[in-house]
Order: structure tokens, then sequence, then C-alpha cells
């Protein structure tokens, strides 16, 4: 009996999944060209509920909470300067209705945006923050990031916008 | 259930009971959480855990493990604290569409991001439906009935364990364990007795 180890099918077989090995995500080893281009971040389930459009500029919202991330355009990845990003979560002054819990914050040159308020408390089950872009530029996204620990004292998150 | 037919038997049980359904319901009550929210907030979320607590009680009541009060006033008991469950579940899902309407539809539409809340809807379903079924107890045969009884309570139960395990809130986490395992138990060995080894001990006799 043959027991070659390299016939055809076994061939591309494991080549196959060399390749596969080569592109998936942890490896990232060859990229394809279309995916060099930055994919728009997706809104998240449940990421608009409790939002109060246009929640005024505001420098803080209380302290010893951090929500911070960044800002940039799909495609090249540039960093979007001025955009404005809308914040609201449940703290320790009350639940994601509370005006207080509710403000806006633009980007600096560099995309980035960062809002203190207070402790960010479990609402419904989950520590979670509400960002939103929603100014009609770029198409609107809401998120809805869920903290690891209640006991987070900041969160982080990142906004790539698609023109629309 | 064997227990000993003594009187401190019969006071542990009563004590044991009392404990296991009110240090979960104490410690929630004294979340620091409680101190953020909003009155329909807090009486949801009491209904909700009141509703697990009465889970554990219901199927001692059933099957008349509780000494003292005898066989027909805990099937009695059953039926009020049957009733005590759907009006919790009514004011667990008021209390917190009123807190947040949008959160609570999503969940009750099954678009919520929470995976707790597909358990929490299956839970109300099976809860609704089991009221429905006693409504119309009397079209069922007696052992069609336990069949569907003791399937849809079964399901109650571990939608509702398993809600409530995911949840991060007012409940202090080693108590609402040891309660949600308190309650698993007590459900599946009352199946058990009742169901499966006591028909075999009446067939062998």
């Amino acid at each position: 009996m043959r027991t070659d180890l390299w016939h055809r099918r076994s061939l591309i077989a494991a080549g196959s999944v060399l390749g596969l090995g080569l592109m998936s995500k942890p490896l990232h080893l060859i990229v394809p060209a279309q995916a060099r281009s930055l994919a728009p971040t997706q809104t998240m389930r449940g990421g608009s509920n409790n939002y109060r459009p246009n929640a005024p500029l505001v420098k803080s919202l209380g302290s010893g909470f951090v929500v911070s991330g960044l800002v940039r355009q799909a495609g090249n990845g540039a960093s979007l300067k001025g955009v404005r990003i809308q914040i609201w979560a449940a703290t320790t002054l009350g639940g994601e209705r509370e005006p207080r819990n509710h403000g806006s914050v633009l980007t600096a040159s560099d995309g980035s945006f960062r809002l203190e308020m207070e402790q960010i408390v479990p609402n419904f089950g989950q520590p979670h923050a509400h960002l939103a872009y929603d100014d009609g530029v770029f198409q609107t996204v809401f998120l809805r990031p869920v903290m690891g620990s209640a006991r987070d004292t900041s969160l982080r998150t990142e906004f790539i916008l698609a023109p629309v | 259930m064997p227990l000993p037919p003594s009187r401190t038997g019969a006071v542990l049980t009563w004590v044991g009971l009392g404990v296991a359904v009110s240090v979960p319901v104490v410690l929630a009550a004294m979340s620091p959480f409680l101190a953020y929210r909003n009155l329909p907030y807090i009486v949801g979320g009491f209904a909700g855990i009141l509703c697990l607590a009465l889970l554990l009680v219901q199927p001692l009541l059933a099957a008349a493990y509780l000494p003292g009060p005898g066989r027909a006033r805990e099937r009695g008991w059953h039926r009020w604290v049957g009733i005590a469950i759907v009006i919790c579940t009514v004011l667990h899902i008021g209390g917190l569409f009123v807190t947040s309407p949008p959160d609570t539809l999503d969940a009750l539409l099954l678009v919520s991001p929470t995976p707790f809340s597909v358990y929490g809807v299956t839970a109300m379903w099976g809860v609704f439906a089991t009221g429905l079924l006693v409504l119309m107890r009397r079209r069922f045969g007696l052992a069609l009935w336990r069949v569907i009884h003791n399937s849809v309570a079964l399901v109650v139960v571990f939608a509702t364990v398993i809600h409530a395990l995911q949840i991060e809130g007012a409940m202090e986490p080693v108590s609402k364990w040891a309660l949600c395992i308190a309650v698993v138990a007590a459900s599946l060995y009352t199946m058990v007795d009742l169901r499966l080894l006591r028909p075999l001990m009446r067939r062998r006799s």
C-alpha cells in the first residue's frame, strides 16, 4: 500500500490550513488588501437606550470614573478632530435617565476624547456606559461597552466612523 | 421526606427555611446600589428576588414536606404562593419598564444585549402559562396535569436561576448562589421523590 505523506489532496488541505492560520487574527501575517482599510464601528445592541439627543458640552459630569476613547475615520484611519461624542450611564447620581448623567465632549486633534463622571454602577444587570456619535457628518453609531468589573474606574472605547 | 418526627426537627426545618429565604433578601436590601436607584427600580428588583425566594418554598409546599400544617393546608398555601409569584413577576417587569422602557422592551422582544434577559423572559412566560394552566386545570386528567405542571415548573426554576446568577445587581453573590442551589435542589428532590420514588414504592407494596 502506498502511504505517501504528501499526495495532492493532503497538500491542498495542509496548504489551506496554513494559509488560514497565517491570515487568522492572532497571527495576521498575511493581510488581504481590502482588510487594510479600517472597517466602521457597528452600533451595539441596546446602545441607544435612554439616549437624550444633544446632551450639553461639559467639562465633567463629576469625578471618580473616566470614560475615554479615540475617534478615527473608516478606511484610512485618520484621527478626527472636533467630533462630538455624547456619553451617558447610570452612576451614583442616579439612573441612565438622570440628566446629570448625560454630557458631550469634543475630540482633540489626535482624535481622543475624555470625560470624567461619577462612578458607573451596574444598571439592568450589567455595569456599562453608553456613547453616541449622532451629528450627521458620519453615520450614526451607538456604543454600549460593558465594564470588566463593577469596580473598574475607567473605560476606553473607539469609534471608527464612516462618512454618510 | 424522611424527617425526624420530633419537635426539634420541625423547628429546625422551619428555621432553616426562614434563614434560606430571608438572608438573601436582607443582604440585597443592604446593597449600596439601592441608594442610586429610584423606587420603581427597587420595587421591580425586589419583586424578582422574592420570586426566586418563593421558588424555594413552592415545591416544599406542593409535596407537604414542611412539618406541622399538614397536606391540605400546604396545598392551599402552594396555591397562594403561586399567586404571589405571578404578582411579583408582573411587578418585576412593571417596575423595570417604568425605570427604563427601552431596556425592558428589548428584553421582552428578545433583542436585549444582556445574555440573562432571554432566561428572564422564558421564566416569565412559564409563570404566566402556569397561571393559565391552573385556571384550566379541570380540563386535564391528573396524570397529564402533573406532567404539564411539573415540566413548566422545571423550566421556570432553571430559567429563573440562570437569569438571577448572570445578573450583577443588588443581590449579594454568595447568598444568591446558595439560594439558587437550594431552589434547584428542592425542585429536583421533590420531583424525583413525588414522580419517581413514591410511585415505584407504591407499585412494590
